[in-house]
C-alpha cells in the first residue's frame, strides 16, 4: 500500500501546488497555467470519447470552438458566464450526440475522416458567417466573469475561477469513470462484440461518449473565450483537434491523469523550449514519435506497466516463498 | 414442457456456401440441450444467428413464441438469454471481479443509476459467490489478462450466468479446461439447471461432457440437422457415427 499513500501524498501536493504556487508567479506565468486548465478540460472530454470508449475523434477543437463562440457571444451580450458555459455544454452536447451516429456505422480511421470532416466544416462556419461569428476579425471585448460579487479581471483571479471549474470537472470525470458507465466504455473499446452479448447496448453508450466528451470541448471553449478574452476562427482551425488528440495521446489515452499530464506537456514544452526558437516543434515531434514507439499508451502507459511488473515481481516472490515453505514442511 | 426456443429454417449463407441450410429444432423449458457435429458445419454460425449477431439469410427464431429475429444481441441478452462465444472473450484488463460485475450491470437499475449508483452496481456479492462457485477465489483482484487459458474459460462461463439467464448457449465451454475443472464446470451447470431452472444449449466436442451432461442432443453436419435424441440414441445412430463419432 506504499504505492497508494504515494498517490495520496503526490495529490496533495500537486493540489497545494496548484492553489499557491500561481501567486508567485507572473501574469504571463498565470495566463500559462490557464490555458492549462482549459486544454486540461478539452482533453479530459476527448479521453473520455477516445481513451475510455474508442471512439476516434478529431474534432474536440471544434467543439471548443463551438463553446468558445457561444460563451463569447453570450457574454458581449451581458449574460454572466456560468449560464453562457451551461449553454455551450447543452449545445455541444446536441452537437456531439449528433456526430455520434455516424460512429454508430464507420469506425477507426473512416470515424477519423467524418469527424475531420465536422472540424472543417466548424471552421468554415466559423470564418465564412460573419453575421454571427464575426468573420475573420473575429469577436474581441470579452469580458472576464464575475464569482459572486468579485471581478475576475486580474490574472490570479480567473486563475482561480478556471481551477474551480477544473476541480469541479476533475470530480465529475471521476465519478464517471469508476461507475458502471466507465466499466462499459472500456468494454466497447476493447470488444463490443462481447459487450453486446452482456446486454450493453453499445449504440447509446457510443452516442453519450460523443456527447459528453462534446460538452466538455464545449466548456473548454467558453472559458478559453474570456481567458483569451478575443476568438478568431484560426484558433480553431483543425490542428488545434490535432493538438489535442496528442495530448490525450502522449499523457496516457485512457488513464485517469492522462489528459492533465498531456496538456501540461503541450502547453508547458513551448514555453521551456523557447530558446530552441524555431526548433521547438521538430523536438516535440521528436519526442512524440520516440515516445509512442516506447509506450504506444503515453506516459502514464509506462507509469503502468511499470506498476503492474511490480505488482507481478511481489506476488511471484510471494508465491515462491510459500512453495519453499511447503518443500520444507515436507521435509 | 413449454418451448423457450424456437428455431425454424435458419438458413446463412455466405457468398456461395451455405454455413448453415435450413435449420430448425426446439428448446424446451429446463433440458441441456447438446449440440454436435464436424469442424465447419455451422453450429457457431448457428448460435449468432439466434443470438443476432448474424442476420440469418432465411427463418425465425421465437423466444417464448415470440419472433424474435432481428434483434440486438443486447437486446435479446436483456431478455434473458446469454452466451460464450467459442473463442475467449473476457476483459483482459479489468480483474475477474470486474468482469463479472460488468457481465451483469446493464440488468440493474437504469442509465441514470448506473452514472450515478454505486461502482459495483451493488453487485460484489454475486459476482464473489459466482467466483467461489468456480473456484477462482484467489484470483479474484488479479487482471483477467494474466489468468491462464483454462482459467479464463471458466471466468468466461462464469460471465454468462451472471445476469441470472433463463437461456443459456455455450460454444464449447470445455475447449482446455483440465478434467477436474471440466468436472467442476459440469456440476456447476447442472446445479443452475436444477436450482434456478435455466435451460442451456451447449456446443461441445467433448463427447464424455456432452453425453453425460446433455438430456438431448442434436446433431448438425453440412449446415443440416443430421439426427436428434437422447444422448443414448446419438451414439448408437450409425449415420451419426458415420458422420461424426467415428467407429
Ligand atoms: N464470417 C464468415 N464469413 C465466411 N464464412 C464463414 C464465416 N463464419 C463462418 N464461415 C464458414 O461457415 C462454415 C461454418 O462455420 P462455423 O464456425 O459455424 O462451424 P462450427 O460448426 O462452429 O465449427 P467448429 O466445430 O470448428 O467450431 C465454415 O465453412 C466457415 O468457413
Ligand atoms: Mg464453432
Amino acid at each position: 500500500m506504499k504505492l497508494s499513500a504515494f498517490a495520496i501524498v503526490a495529490s496533495l501536493v500537486v493540489a497545494l501546488g496548484l492553489l499557491v504556487g500561481p501567486i508567485f508567479l507572473s501574469d504571463y506565468g498565470r495566463y500559462i497555467l490557464s490555458m492549462w486548465i482549459v486544454m486540461s478540460i478539452a482533453a479530459i472530454g476527448l479521453n473520455l470519447t477516445l481513451g475510455y470508449a474508442g471512439q476516434v475523434s478529431l474534432a474536440q477543437g471544434a467543439f471548443m470552438g463551438v463553446g468558445a463562440y457561444v460563451s463569447a457571444l453570450m457574454t458581449i451580450h451581458g449574460w454572466p458566464l456560468p449560464v453562457a458555459m451551461l449553454t455551450s455544454a447543452l449545445v455541444c452536447l446536441v452537437l456531439g450526440w449528433m456526430l455520434g451516429y455516424p460512429a454508430l456505422r464507420v469506425q477507426h480511421h473512416y470515424l477519423a475522416f467524418v469527424t475531420l470532416a465536422f472540424a472543417s466544416l466548424a471552421f468554415l462556419i466559423f470564418r465564412n458567417e460573419e453575421w454571427i461569428t464575426g468573420g475573420v476579425d473575429g469577436l474581441a471585448n470579452i469580458p472576464r466573469p464575475y464569482f459572486l460579487w468579485m471581478a475576475t479581471d486580474g490574472s490570479l483571479a480567473f486563475y482561480y475561477y478556471c481551477l474551480g471549474v477544473l476541480g469541479l470537472i476533475a470530480l465529475g470525470y471521476y465519478g464517471l469513470v469508476r461507475s458502471p458507465w466507465g466499466r462499459a466504455f472500456l468494454a466497447l473499446r476493447e470488444n463490443p462484440v462481447r459487450a453486446m452479448s452482456l446486454g450493453i447496448d453499445t449504440r447509446r453508450y457510443i452516442l453519450v461518449a460523443f456527447a459528453i466528451g462534446s460538452a466538455l470541448g464545449g466548456v473548454a471553449g467558453s472559458l478559453f473565450a474570456p481567458l483569451v478574452q478575443f476568438v478568431e476562427p484560426p484558433a480553431f482551425a483543425v490542428d488545434l483537434s490535432l493538438k489535442l488528440l496528442l495530448m490525450v495521446i502522449v499523457g496516457g489515452s485512457g488513464f485517469y491523469f492522462g489528459p492533465f499530464l498531456g496538456a501540461l506537456i503541450a502547453v508547458l514544452l513551448p514555453e521551456w523550449l523557447r530558446f530552441t526558437q524555431g526548433y521547438y516543434l521538430m523536438l516535440y515531434a521528436f519526442f512524440v514519435m520516440l515516445l509512442l514507439v516506447i509506450s504506444p499508451s503515453g506516459i502514464l502507459g509506462i507509469a503502468d506497466k511499470w506498476i503492474t511488473d511490480r505488482k507481478t515481481r511481489v506476488a511471484s516472490a510471494a508465491r515462491a516463498a510459500t512453495a519453499s515453505a511447503f518443500e520444507e514442511t515436507k521435509q | 414442457m413449454s418451448k423457450v426456443l424456437e428455431v425454424s429454417n435458419i438458413q446463412k449463407r455466405f457468398g456461395g456456401i451455405y454455413a448453415v441450410n435450413g435449420v430448425s429444432f426446439d428448446v424446451h423449458e429446463g433440458e441441456i440441450l447438446g449440440i454436435i457435429g464436424p469442424n465447419g458445419c455451422g453450429k457457431s454460425t448457428l448460435f449468432n444467428c439466434i443470438l443476432g449477431q448474424l442476420q440469418p439469410t432465411e427463418g425465425e427464431v421465437k423466444l417464448d413464441g415470440k419472433v424474435v429475429t432481428g434483434l440486438r444481441p443486447c437486446d435479446l441478452n436483456r431478455l434473458g438469454v446469454s452466451r460464450t462465444f467459442q473463442l475467449l472473450q473476457v476483459f483482459p484488463q479489468l480483474t475477474v471481479r470486474e468482469n463479472l460485475i460488468l457481465a451483469a450491470q446493464e440488468h440493474k437499475g437504469n442509465m441514470a443509476t448506473r452514472l450515478i449508483g454505486k461502482r459495483d452496481a451493488g453487485l460484489t456479492g454475486d459476482a464473489d459467490q459466482m467466483i467461489g462457485f468456480f473456484k477462482l477465489a484467489h484470483l479474484a483482484d488479479e487482471r483477467a489478462g494474466g489468468l491462464s487459458y483454462g482459467q479464463q474459460k471458466l471466468l468466461d462461463a462464469a460471465m454468462a450466468f451472471m445476469s441470472g439467464p433463463r437461456l443459456v448457449l455455450l460454444d464449447e465451454p470445455a475447449g482446455g479446461v483440465n478434467l477436474t475443472m471440466l468436472e467442476n464446470l459440469k456440476e456447476r451447470l447442472q446445479a443452475i439447471n436444477k436450482e434456478q431452472g435455466a435451460t442451456f444449449v451447449v456446443i461441445e466436442h467433448n463427447m464424455d461432457f456432452v453425453m453425460s451432461l446433455c438430456t438431448r442432443v442434436l446433431v448438425l453436419a453440412e449446415g443440416k440437422v443430421l439426427a436428434e435424441g437422447l444422448p443414448a440414441e446419438i451414439r448408437a445412430n450409425p449415420k451419426v457415427i458415420e458422420a461424426y463419432l467415428g467407429h
